[in-house]
């Protein structure tokens, strides 16, 4: 059984599936700095247009990208609200003992659209990129720090394998809690104590199941001639292309151009 | 020439948590040669599995020697190279899978041996041809069945081109579909020329190979062709191993008086002698 | 007890492109002390189907009723039904957690509000129904070994006393004594107590000595429901299930095919020859009247 949760793979062949991860994790996070970088409406827009164009090329549906926002629904409304009532300046509107300001409108509706954006950005990043190419591109940008002694690799290593088991560990979860339901473990229980009661038939099994499995594939590994993340070559290499250069200077072009724009006002 | 695999005087305990040894395996000889077909068999407990990793240095004897193409497997130097040669399939399909995709799995040998990029892509795509997966390149495991993933790590472990390879019980978590693929499969590859040990619960399966060792106790009580082997029916029965049901029901009717000529495994073969 | 699925239809996460219909409406009865066989191939609907009975799923339509109750409702009345069904999964021993083979055990009857002296009464009783040494009790179930470790899990859905016991795949892993063992005490269990026995298996030899009736699921619908002999020699329908008739009646058929006048639902290797021996004994007997005859 496979959960389909926001922010996953959704694996297709677009323009934005091909590029190199490298260039997607740094434009990505580019644009989350510039989302909180932009104060002038002219940077909003230019923004948000780079991001819709984006999202156009990555062939993400758009439902399930707006879908991602779910997440943040209350922090947004915790946000706003915040913000609508705490902000100084010129007051709209009395309620009890708070007023709310233009300003306070303003700054509260500009956050959520910063957290938006963030999400969104974040989505798309996860749904053009597999969790396998986003550790390769993490392995390999901080491969230079493995020269002064980081674990970079056996890390890389480390978060391949546990990408690789979550849906596993998911089902296992299931199965376990399905098992101690049968024999009466409330999961659902209002009762804060039996809640808490209800932990350890779960962790106890699903821990000991992580060993084991831990176990085998270690011996398998070895089984397989694995000795140590050294002198291992790869299947699959890293290589930047011609679209990857380009997405790259029009990453930056956006980037000199909201920028720009917040220091002429 | 020497023989392919050779255990001389091979024991094997360890050490209980509450003091004390276990003596898993007292005193096995025996030798492999290349190409055979050897299905081993016995209950739980009585070796099999600590036998087999014995085979590629995964356990060292703690008296004997094992010999791989002459090379002892006591010397770590040695083991990489014997790892190259004996492959070893488990009986989880998932806690032998390594990588996020089919491809990169079965890639995951060739990569520990360094060996070039082009060299690996050319591995990888032979063996996913060998096992039939080659339109699952790109999968995830996990929308695999559990057949296929057992296809899936022999293909991993045909990518280091093997001499040998052991199966421990690769089949018994999986239905009688994807048993028979993978038996299948593994009847192909000996049909090929590699070298056999496949450990199984179920008699049937054994009766596939040319030669059955029976283990009891830590050691190996009986060796020998399936219908030799199986003509011991008191014997395995009272070790708690069953037989093949045409085995079985031949004993019977011999028993009656019934004249069938031997080595009659299968119900198929049964029935023709029967007619 | 009377376990009745109407018209049961589970889509697993409905909605998605990922989305998989694991039934396909349903409907059987299971009646009291029945003992029923579950087949069919991986992904056909078993274990979904089970999973229902024990309560332990939402339909997407239809439901599970048990004596009448609704299982799949959150009020106190259906909690009461799930509790009188109980399931181990493949590999229960998976679920065990416990210090002691003991408190292992004592889980189940502990969450049903027992007291004290009724819980070890509970606990001596299951540990005996599945020959678990009583000197067993104050060990951690994890020194057991795996067969011991499997009996343990068996015991503390046992010591529930449910009237309804589902298995899947309860010999899984078990070398050939493990198995005969374990089945023989289900078995024994099941007449003592009376309760409903459903086995999930792939194992139709196996299944053949213990269960009366035999439902066949291929692709999340009933393709076979009837007495064990009938569905487990029909090879047409097994196969097209993606599933193998008993080594026994292969042979049987082949013999048939040859002309012989055997019938081909003996199941077991035991009955497959005493009716080999009895064909070929009414053949002699056939043989010795026609040549008395052709001596006169």
């Amino acid at each position: 059984m496979n959960l389909l949760l926001p922010g996953m793979y959704m694996a297709a062949d677009s323009a934005l599936h091909r590029l190199d991860p490298r260039v997607k994790m740094g434009t990505a996070l580019v644009l989350m700095v510039l989302a909180f970088a932009a104060h002038s409406l002219a940077s909003y827009v230019l923004l948000t247009t780079f991001v819709i164009v984006v999202a156009i090329l990555s062939a993400a549906p758009p439902m399930a990208l707006l879908r991602t926002l779910r997440t943040i629904f209350w922090l947004g409304c915790l946000m706003f609200f915040f913000h609508l009532f705490t902000t100084p300046g010129q007051p709209l509107v009395a309620v009890g003992q708070l007023t709310i300001t233009r300003e306070g409108l303003l700054t509260g509706a500009a956050q959520i659209y910063r957290l938006c954006l963030l999400v969104i950005i974040s989505a798309l990043l996860t749904f053009t990129t597999s969790p396998a190419q986003l550790a390769h591109g993490l392995e390999v940008l901080f491969k230079p720090l493995a020269q002064i002694g980081l674990p970079v690799r056996e890390f890389a290593m480390v978060l391949t394998i546990a990408l690789r088991f979550a849906p596993a560990l998911l089902d296992e979860i299931d199965k376990i809690s399905k098992a101690q339901q049968v024999r009466g473990v409330d999961l659902y229980s209002r009762n804060p104590l039996r809640q808490m009661q209800s932990w350890v038939p779960l962790f106890v099994p699903i821990f000991v199941a992580a060993f084991r499995r831990a176990e085998d594939l270690a011996t398998a590994m070895e089984a397989r001639g694995f000795r140590g993340t050294q002198h291992r070559t790869r299947l699959h290499q890293l290589r930047m292309t011609r679209q990857d250069l380009q997405a790259a200077l029009i990453a930056l072009a956006v980037s000199l151009a909201i920028l720009g724009l917040e220091r002429s006002i | 020439m020497p023989p392919f695999i050779e255990l001389r005087e091979l024991e094997y305990s360890y050490p209980l948590d509450g003091g004390g040894q276990v003596a898993a395996l007292r005193g096995i000889d025996l030798t492999i040669e290349r190409g055979e077909f050897i299905a081993l068999v016995g209950p739980n407990g009585s070796g099999k599995s600590t036998l087999v990793r014995h085979l590629n240095g995964l356990l060292l004897p703690t008296k004997g020697q094992v010999r791989v193409e002459g090379l002892l497997t006591s010397n770590p130097r040695n083991l990489w190279a014997i790892r190259q040669r004996v492959g070893m399939v488990f009986q989880n399909p998932d806690n032998q899978i390594v990588a996020s995709t089919v491809e990169e799995d079965v890639a995951f040998g060739p990569e520990n041996a360094a060996l070039p990029p082009d060299e690996i892509r050319r591995r990888v795509d032979e063996a996913l041809a060998t096992v039939g997966l080659v339109e699952y390149r790109t999968h995830p495991p996990q929308m695999l069945s559990g057949g296929q993933r057992q296809l899936l790590a022999i293909a991993g472990v045909l990518a280091t081109r093997p001499a040998c390879i052991v199966f421990d019980e690769p089949a018994s978590m999986l239905d009688p579909a994807n048993r028979r693929q993978v038996l299948d499969t593994i009847r192909q590859l000996n049909s090929e020329g590699l070298t056999i040990v496949l450990i199984t619960q179920a008699m049937e399966e054994a009766t596939a190979a040319r030669r059955v060792l029976v283990m009891h106790e830590g050691r190996v009580a009986m060796d020998g062709p399936p219908v030799q082997v199986f003509e011991h029916d008191a014997q395995l029965r009272d070790w708690g191993l069953d037989l093949p049901t045409a085995v079985e029901i031949a004993h019977h009717l011999r028993e009656r008086g019934w004249q069938l000529p031997q080595g009659l495994l299968t119900v198929e073969q049964l029935a023709r002698a029967l007619c | 007890m009377l376990i009745h699925v109407e018209n049961l239809s589970h889509t697993y996460i409905p909605g998605t492109p990922l989305a998989r219909v694991a039934l396909h409406g349903v409907s059987l009865k299971v009646g009291p002390s029945e003992r029923v066989g579950v087949v069919g191939r991986t992904g056909s609907g078993k274990s979904t189907l089970v999973q229902h009975i024990a309560g332990l799923l939402m339909p997407t339509e239809g439901r599970v009723l048990i004596d009448g109750v609704p299982v799949h409702e959150r009020t106190t009345v259906a909690r009461a039904a799930r509790q009188r069904v109980g399931l181990a999964f493949q590999y229960p021993e998976d679920q065990i957690f416990e210090q002691t083979v003991f408190r292992e055990v004592a889980f189940g009857p502990r969450n049903l509000g027992l007291n004290k002296t009724e819980i070890a009464e509970r606990v001596r009783w299951a540990l005996g129904m599945v020959r678990l040494d009583p000197a067993m009790e104050s060990r951690s179930p994890f020194t057991l070994s795996g067969g011991e470790m499997r009996r343990a899990a068996l015991a503390s859905i046992l010591a529930m006393r449910p009237e309804a016991l589902i298995l899947d795949e309860p010999t899984a892993g078990l070398d050939p004594r493990g198995r005969r063992g374990l089945l023989a005490r289900v078995r024994t269990w099941q007449v003592e107590t009376g309760a409903i026995l459903i086995l999930v298996s792939h194992n139709l030899d196996e299944l053949a000595r213990i269960v009366e009736r035999v439902i066949v699921l291929d692709r999340g619908l009933v393709v076979a429901d009837g007495p064990v002999r009938q569905v487990l020699s029909n090879g047409a329908l097994l196969s097209a299930a993606g599933l193998d008739v008993p080594q026994s009646v292969t042979l049987l058929r082949a013999l048939h095919d040859a002309g012989w006048d055997v019938r081909t639902d003996r199941l077991l290797p035991e009955e497959a020859f005493e009716e080999i021996v009895r064909v070929d004994a009414g053949h002699a007997t056939a043989l010795r009247a026609l040549q008395s005859v052709e001596a006169r």
